[in-house]
């Protein structure tokens, strides 16, 4: 591969790990063909990590997958991808499986897919080995067993025996990344590696791919949308805007100085940890007993029915806290420490079994739908999938309406008319829009429509499960200005829950922290996220990734001592 | 997955998707939707095929119009009446070859034969249309209240659900179609107990299908949302479930016509159908050619013979495609006009 270079790194690209030339991608489908990628020219050295960056449908996931050639079908693809010397665009399919594993791994977001179940771990890490070389069945299996204690898999010995399910996530992404350093592959594309995981996993997954780089050589090519997992690891970064490259450059110098305007903007949407505190940390110092609480639990305790004979799971137990009108409580917590089911129980949707939970009055313990119905107008719910929450055969104007049907406030869809345009204009959203499907908004659009929906009675109490988890990061900061500007006017109070601590501390006057179904700590959002008590709670603090290079490279460090002082 | 129904099918979706964040119309106002009629779910279909797809379902709509067009009109195009022996010029041969005067010949009762298979379309498309319509009212109504109630009525509906698989489709229609008419019956009473034992037959398939979907739609946010807002069961069920709930429907239902006349051809030709001074059927007459294939008569066996075979084959055609079509892993796509360099290898993983 001697072709002339048309951009400026020639001189580097000739020991590049990977080089993307002109790259272009489209898809048929059956309207015109989309493109999806539009002259994108990239080159990723061995020993160094490339982020790019994007929000969905940036085309960046599309770019990646073309370095291993796991393109679909209905690809069109033109330009230069080259690998090793061989160019992946031209291989058939023959060549392109050698290359495979050998020149280049892939690290997928969900590696519990990615894994297959009926298999042990260690055969499937053979299983590649021997696909690319000669390996006796024992040499294989010491492959592998080296290859797990590589990454951190303790006890690899045994553990190389064990089946996917066994393993917890964040060991799950190990083993992938065991399988794709097995090989050797001198270039590892991790798509997403840590958007499945715990923050608190994440940095160790994190650490482990900063290991990779450093002690093996490899050069990654990291796909993600999270700027704090960019600055945390990455050497360069590359932002993809619509199938195209607007800047690229050193992370230092993006992250210090971004030239190109959607950079500027989509790091200015970036919530950082601790910047804003909620606005009324004067409130709870108000005058005089406040008004009694919306929702108090006391002792709460949700069990999920076990099968027959087997005991239930216990989500969540002994938990108090109360929610006073117009107080905003954060609600954070991993996946698995009950904080979606908190909210499903206030209102209803999953069964409190013990303790007390009173919501607007009403025991949430043993309830009958029947008394609980007429208070549902004082509550609303926004969900954590926009895309889900709203019936694809309804317009969004005749979702907005439902509630004032059914609560009595309308008798006929005429007559909500007005009402609707009045709350699409509250959220923000164009009047119009009242007549089209939900399919045919962004996914930003749709949760503002589902605040609209949710808004409609103007309820007392809100309850929004992880609202802006499955958006972009600019599309975030846009739903959660606009339901800061409403909770501001209207005064509901709020439950929001969240994974994500700078989220829930720019929103929140109260945070509650949740640890495997047990509220480890309650406070104000200043006191929480400066002054945490509860070990878990300052383990989950310093692992939050920063969007800022040089003040995560000290977090970073800080993070390790922390560690190495528990264990 | 996208099975397309009228409201799915007018957007693009990649190019939405691909622009996710900014607004897809902030440029232009709403886009025109396009006409109603277009997005019906055969319509939308045919519009989207090509090359071989098409064909098979253009294939399947033109057999399957010869028949409509058979059904409806056979009094036109019926040159004598299905039980008609005789005429001004006097009896019908019995066993006729076809001629000038009986296209297809007659039968062994002197019937003639063409007639006979004209209104013998009539009699088809009657029975399947009236056990589809039943079966589906039927399968709809128990499948979302199972599904969505759950508890011990949806343990014994699934349980008699399989009971009922459990038999062969023809035995049971047999023995539903003796408790109804006794076994002999006329044109109304006949058709409508043939079309009760196809029913009987095919509820458990839109039950299950039904019902499959209401438990997994039961889940989804969007009928919890229903939920939360304190919308009452029916009206969950009506507004919510049933429409989202049916959108596999319409491809089991050309799926099941044909079955339908299989079973109603398999039924008159054991004997249960109709009485043919009541109403010509296919089955029936095959039956009766019996005797006649060895005398080397064969052409009261080979008209209604195949007609059952067009018939079946055509809506399966139609049922096949448009399965096909719906199923975006399926569907055959144009290719882009401009000659691409090279298109990609596809991978399974890939998704």
């Amino acid at each position: 591969m001697t072709a002339v270079q048309n951009h400026e790194g020639a001189a580097s690209s000739t020991q590049a790990a990977v080089d993307i030339r002109d790259l272009r991608i489209s898809f048929a489908t059956d309207g015109e063909p989309v493109s999806a990628v539009d002259g994108v020219s990239l080159h990723v050295q061995p020993g160094e990590v490339l982020a790019i960056v994007g929000e969905s449908g940036s085309g960046k996931t599309v770019t990646a997958k073309s370095i291993l050639g796991l393109l679909p079908d209905n690809a069109t693809v033109s330009g230069a991808v080259v690998l090793e010397g061989n160019d992946i665009v031209q291989l058939s399919p023959g060549q392109l499986r050698q290359v495979r594993g050998r020149d280049v791994a892939m690290v997928f977001q969900e590696a519990s897919t990615a894994l297959n179940p009926v298999y042990t771990v260690g055969w499937q890490i053979a299983e590649g080995l021997r696909a690319h070389g000669k390996y006796s069945k024992k040499q294989a299996r010491e492959r592998a067993v080296e290859i797990l204690g590589t990454v951190g898999i303790p006890d690899p010995e045994k553990r190389v025996d064990h089946y996917p399910h066994q393993f917890s996530g964040g060991q799950k992404q190990r083993v992938v990344i065991a399988m794709a350093l097995a090989l050797g592959s001198k270039v590892i594309v991790a798509d997403e590696p840590t958007t499945a995981l715990d923050v608190t996993v994440q940095a160790e997954i994190l650490d482990l791919l900063r290991r990779i780089r450093d002690d093996f050589g490899r050069a990654i090519v990291l796909i993600t949308h999270n700027m704090g997992v960019v600055a945390d690891l990455a050497d360069r970064v590359a932002v993809m805007y619509r199938g195209e490259v607007v800047e690229e450059a050193d992370v230092r110098d993006l992250f210090a100085n971004p030239q190109h305007e959607y950079t500027q903007h989509l790091l200015g949407a970036v919530p950082r940890l601790g910047a804003h505190t909620a606005y009324k940390v004067t409130a709870e110092a108000g005058p005089g007993e406040p008004a009694a609480p919306l929702v108090q639990a006391r002792d709460l305790e949700i069990v999920y029915p076990g099968r027959l004979g087997r005991s239930g799971f216990r989500a969540v137990g002994g938990v108090n806290f109360t929610i006073a009108p117009g107080e905003v409580l954060g609600l954070v917590g991993e996946s698995g420490s009950g904080k979606t089911t908190i909210g499903r129980a206030i209102v209803g949707l999953t069964r409190a079994t013990g303790g007390s939970l009173s919501v607007l009055g009403h025991e949430m313990v043993n309830y009958k739908e029947r008394t609980f119905r007429p208070l549902r107008s004082r509550v609303g719910f926004v969900f954590q999938d926009p895309a889900t929450s709203f019936n694809p055969l309804l317009t969004v104007g005749e979702a907005i309406a439902e509630p004032l049907l059914i609560h009595g406030e309308a008798t006929d869809a005429a007559s909500t008319k007005a009402r609707v345009r009045e709350l699409l204009d509250s959220v923000h959203l164009p009047t119009h829009y009242a007549e089209r499907y939900p399919h045919e908004l962004s996914g930003g659009q749709r949760q503002r429509a589902s605040l609209a929906r949710a808004l409609a009675l103007d309820p007392e109490l809100l309850v929004a499960d992880e609202p802006t988890s499955a958006l972009d990061v600019s599309v975030q900061a846009r739903v959660l200005e606009v339901f800061s500007e409403l909770q501001e006017r209207r005064g509901f109070a709020t439950l929001f829950i969240s994974h994500d601590l700078a989220v829930v501390g720019m929103l929140s006057d109260h945070i509650g922290v949740l640890y495997r179904g047990g509220l480890v700590e309650h406070g104000t959002g200043r006191q929480v996220l400066t002054d945490p008590q509860h070990p878990y709670t300052q383990r989950l603090l310093a692992s939050v990734p920063v969007p800022d290079p040089v003040e995560q490279q000290q977090r970073r460090e800080a993070l390790a001592a922390h560690r190495a002082a528990e264990g | 997955m996208s099975v397309p129904t009228d409201d799915h099918s007018s957007v693009p979706e990649p190019v939405e998707s691909s622009a996710s964040d900014t607004d897809p119309v902030a440029t232009g106002q709403a886009r025109q939707r396009e006409p109603r009629w277009k997005r019906l779910p055969v319509v939308w279909q045919l519009r989207r095929s090509t090359g071989l797809q098409r064909g098979m379902l253009i294939a399947g709509m033109v057999l399957c119009a010869v028949f409509l067009i058979a059904a409806v009109f056979a009094p036109l195009i019926a040159p004598y009446g299905f039980n008609q022996l005789s005429d001004a010029g006097g009896n019908f041969p019995r066993q006729g070859a076809p001629s000038a005067q009986f296209w297809w010949g007659t039968t062994v009762g002197g019937y003639d034969v063409f007639s006979r298979v004209v209104w013998g379309a009539q009699t088809a498309v009657l029975t399947v249309v009236l056990a589809v319509v039943l079966s589906i009212f039927l399968g709809i109504a128990l499948g979302l209240i199972s599904g969505y109630l759950g508890g011990w009525l949806d343990r014994i509906l699934v349980t008699i659900a399989d009971a009922i698989y459990a038999f062969p489709s023809l035995l049971l229609a047999i023995v539903v179609s003796i408790m109804i008419s006794g076994g002999e019956s006329g044109f109304i009473s006949g058709i409508l107990a043939a079309a009760i034992s196809i029913t009987v037959v095919f509820v458990p398939q839109y039950f299950r299908v039904v019902r499959a979907e209401t438990v997994r739609l039961k889940a989804e946010p969007f009928v919890e949302s229903a939920r939360v807002l304190g919308a009452s069961t029916p009206r969950i069920l009506s507004r919510h479930v049933l429409r989202n709930a049916t959108r596999s429907l319409p491809l089991i239902i050309t799926l099941n016509a044909s079955e339908a006349i299989l079973t109603l051809a398999g039924l008159g030709f054991l004997g249960f159908g109709i009485n043919p001074t009541a109403a010509s059927e296919w089955g029936y007459d095959l039956n009766r050619a019996i005797s006649d294939v060895a005398g080397g008569i064969w052409w009261t066996g080979v008209f209604p013979g195949a007609a059952i075979v067009l018939l079946v084959l055509g809506i399966t055609l139609v049922g096949e495609s448009l399965n096909d079509l719906s199923d975006p892993r399926l569907r055959i796509r144009r290719r882009p006009k401009r000659v691409p360099r090279r298109t990609a290898t596809a991978m399974k993983g890939a998704a």
